[in-house]
């Protein structure tokens, strides 16, 4: 059998309709475990935070960490879900070393949470993408594979494994199929883990870090003819890593599984592996059904029944979620439908609005960090977050403008002193002696000579032509290196010129 | 009819990670066979009015606060593995099982 071509996206799109599913992990950012009080801290050494209920040692039971019930159902409710009156646990049967009780304490046919939905955006349009269930369920131990391949021990093949993970608490957010999109599925995929992370985020119950793994997505991907109404066969694609990940890998297997069936073979339901570096997806094991899972209700855990009043106490705590924000952000600060997604895409909506919170008005707290910050953020190929300044900062410069302390030209200098580690605002002020020039008698000595100087404007504007004085003015900042006060320098000349 | 087919019992075999040879099949299947006959009798007193029960308690909502408790030692954690190396347990590897 030959290796199936590729074929091109854009003419994949036109013979087939693709439908999307999406499965998230969210590892919870609590202190301790699901059912262990084990730390959870990342990048600890191998095997510090286990304990006989994390590796399943005969003997020890688990007892469900109160936070992450709260969590989730924080999470279930920020997704517009029911969060059901009564569900258990239930226990996933399956033969792997990173578990290493032999099976994984998740939920089945009772998910904690179920019927939601979000709304994303592409391109000015808005998607609704409907939420199956989110339910809970603990992480799994990673494993390190060593031999054969690598060739460090010939011919031996084997596993390293690491249980500090085992045992996290994971919630797993899972979509109904996603229909409709036509070529916009990438972007409909990325922009749905985009909006899922900042929504996760903001309600501060996990980090969502994708490059640590506490955020991680499944791609589910089918073609179906165009027209026709029964979906193909699907394949799931792990190893999702990132949000432009997201977009390759349904990017990739749209353009892998239309070469199938255009050349008249049938998709093959299996799980794939997505590969970052050639953006393209390769077979991993058939899909085990089901019922290979052998679930069961989980014996050693009471069922939940979060009662009505809790789940209202916990919806009562949530803050203002980013869809609402932005459009309040968009109103108060006066943004068009561009200019709030460049604010939300440079991620610095925090910023500025921490910016204005300290004292600085919207336009220039916005001024700031989408030109002048952004900019040296990207020339040093780091986030606007990294940037070594704070928003107290910046509204302290901002602040110092307002007072006719600096100018622009001026603030742009103390932006550059205090990124570049010299110290607060203020003290790169002093240190660079970065004043506006306002004092008259300075001002005056710099006027009388630019005068001088320029003779012949100076006439003009003696003639009655005021405009010719801006042209003094331009003269009088570059004697001044910039930092004469500009409108007062031009008051001290036309009245010196008996022009005012 | 059986409860149980030598096929099951080879599949469950299987995702057990089990190698039972054909003897054995033959052996256990039988014997599994007449487990399962025997617990379906359970089966005959239900009645509607019983609704299935997976909990022998009538408990729900037990929950621990999320507080750290002290974990093992590595070497405590690694004291029972038939293998170990670099502080991480060492187990065969399942080929074509990427986790
Ligand atoms: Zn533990």
């Amino acid at each position: 059998m030959t290796t199936p071509t590729i074929v091109k996206y854009e003419e994949a799109l036109t013979r087939y309709e693709p439908v999307l599913g999406i499965e998230t992990h969210i590892e919870l950012g609590t202190n301790s475990k699901m059912f262990c009080g084990c730390p959870t801290t990342f990048g600890a050494e191998p095997n510090t935070q286990v304990c006989p209920v994390c590796l399943g040692l005969p003997g020890s039971l688990p007892v469900t960490n109160h936070a992450a019930i709260e969590g989730i159902i924080k999470i279930g409710l920020a997704f517009n879900c029911e969060i059901v009156e009564w569900c258990r646990f239930a226990r996933k049967n399956y033969f792997y070393p990173d578990m290493p009780k032999n099976y994984q304490i998740s939920q089945y046919d009772e998910p904690l949470c179920v019927d939601g939905h979000l709304d994303i955006e592409v391109e000015g349009e808005t998607y609704r993408v409907e939420i199956e269930r989110v339910h809970m369920e603990e992480d799994t131990g990673k494993s390190l594979h060593v031999g054969g391949a690598t060739g460090r021990i010939h011919g031996a093949d084997f596993s390293l494994v690491d249980y500090n993970r085992a045992g996290i608490p994971l919630v797993e957010i899972v979509t109904k199929p996603i229909t409709a999109t036509g070529d916009k599925a990438p972007l409909v995929a990325r922009a749905y883990a985009t909006e899922l992370r900042e929504l996760v985020r903001s309600i501060g119950v996990s980090d969502v870090r994708m490059e640590e793994g506490s955020m991680r997505c499944d791609v589910n991907v089918s073609l179906m003819p165009r027209g026709a109404s029964e979906w193909g066969t699907r394949t799931e694609t792990k190893n999702v890593n990132s949000l432009r990940s997201v977009e390759r890998a349904v990017r990739s297997e749209i353009e892998r599984q239309a070469a199938v069936l255009d050349a008249g073979r049938r998709v093959i339901q299996e799980t794939r592996h997505f590969h970052e570096d050639t953006g393209v997806t390769t077979s991993g094991r058939s899909k085990e059904e089901a019922q290979d899972y052998r679930y069961f209700p989980e014996p050693d855990l009471v069922p939940m029944a979060p009662s009505r009043e809790w789940v209202e106490e916990l919806r009562a705590t949530l803050p203002e979620l980013p869809a609402a924000r932005r459009k309040r952000v968009q109103r108060e600060w006066s943004l068009s439908d561009l200019e709030l997604r460049d604010v939300v895409n440079a991620g610095a909506l925090d910023l500025i609005e921490a910016t204005i919170a300290a004292g600085a008005d919207a336009a220039s707290a916005r001024k700031w960090w989408m030109n002048e910050l952004s900019r040296r953020a990207t020339e040093q190929g780091v986030e606007l977050t990294a940037l070594p300044i704070t928003p107290d900062q910046v509204a302290r410069i901002q602040a110092m403008v307002v007072a006719g302390e600096l100018n622009d030209k001026l603030a742009r200098k103390v932006f550059e002193g205090v990124l570049a580690g010299e110290g607060t605002p203020d003290e790169v002020v002093a240190a660079r002696g970065l004043k506006v020039v306002s004092d008259d008698g300075a001002l005056a000595a710099i006027i009388d000579q630019v005068i001088a100087d320029n003779a012949a404007v100076a006439d003009k504007v003696r003639g009655g032509k005021v405009a010719a004085a801006g042209a003094l003015v331009g003269a009088v900042m570059k004697a001044s290196r910039g930092q004469a006060d500009a409108g007062r320098a031009r008051e001290l000349i036309l009245e010196k010129l008996g022009a005012s | 009819m059986s409860a149980i087919t030598r096929d099951e019992v080879a599949h469950l075999a299987r995702l057990s990670r089990l190698a039972l040879g054909e003897d054995e099949l033959d052996h256990l299947a039988a014997q599994l066979d007449q487990i399962i006959s025997a617990v379906a009798r359970v089966q005959e007193v239900t009645a509607e009015e019983i609704p299935p029960t997976s909990h022998a308690l009538p408990l729900t909502n037990v929950y621990r606060a999320d507080e750290v408790r002290p974990s093992l030692t590595p070497e405590q954690a690694l004291a029972g593995a038939p293998a170990a190396e670099e502080q991480r347990f060492r187990v065969p590897r399942i080929l074509d099982e990427e986790a």
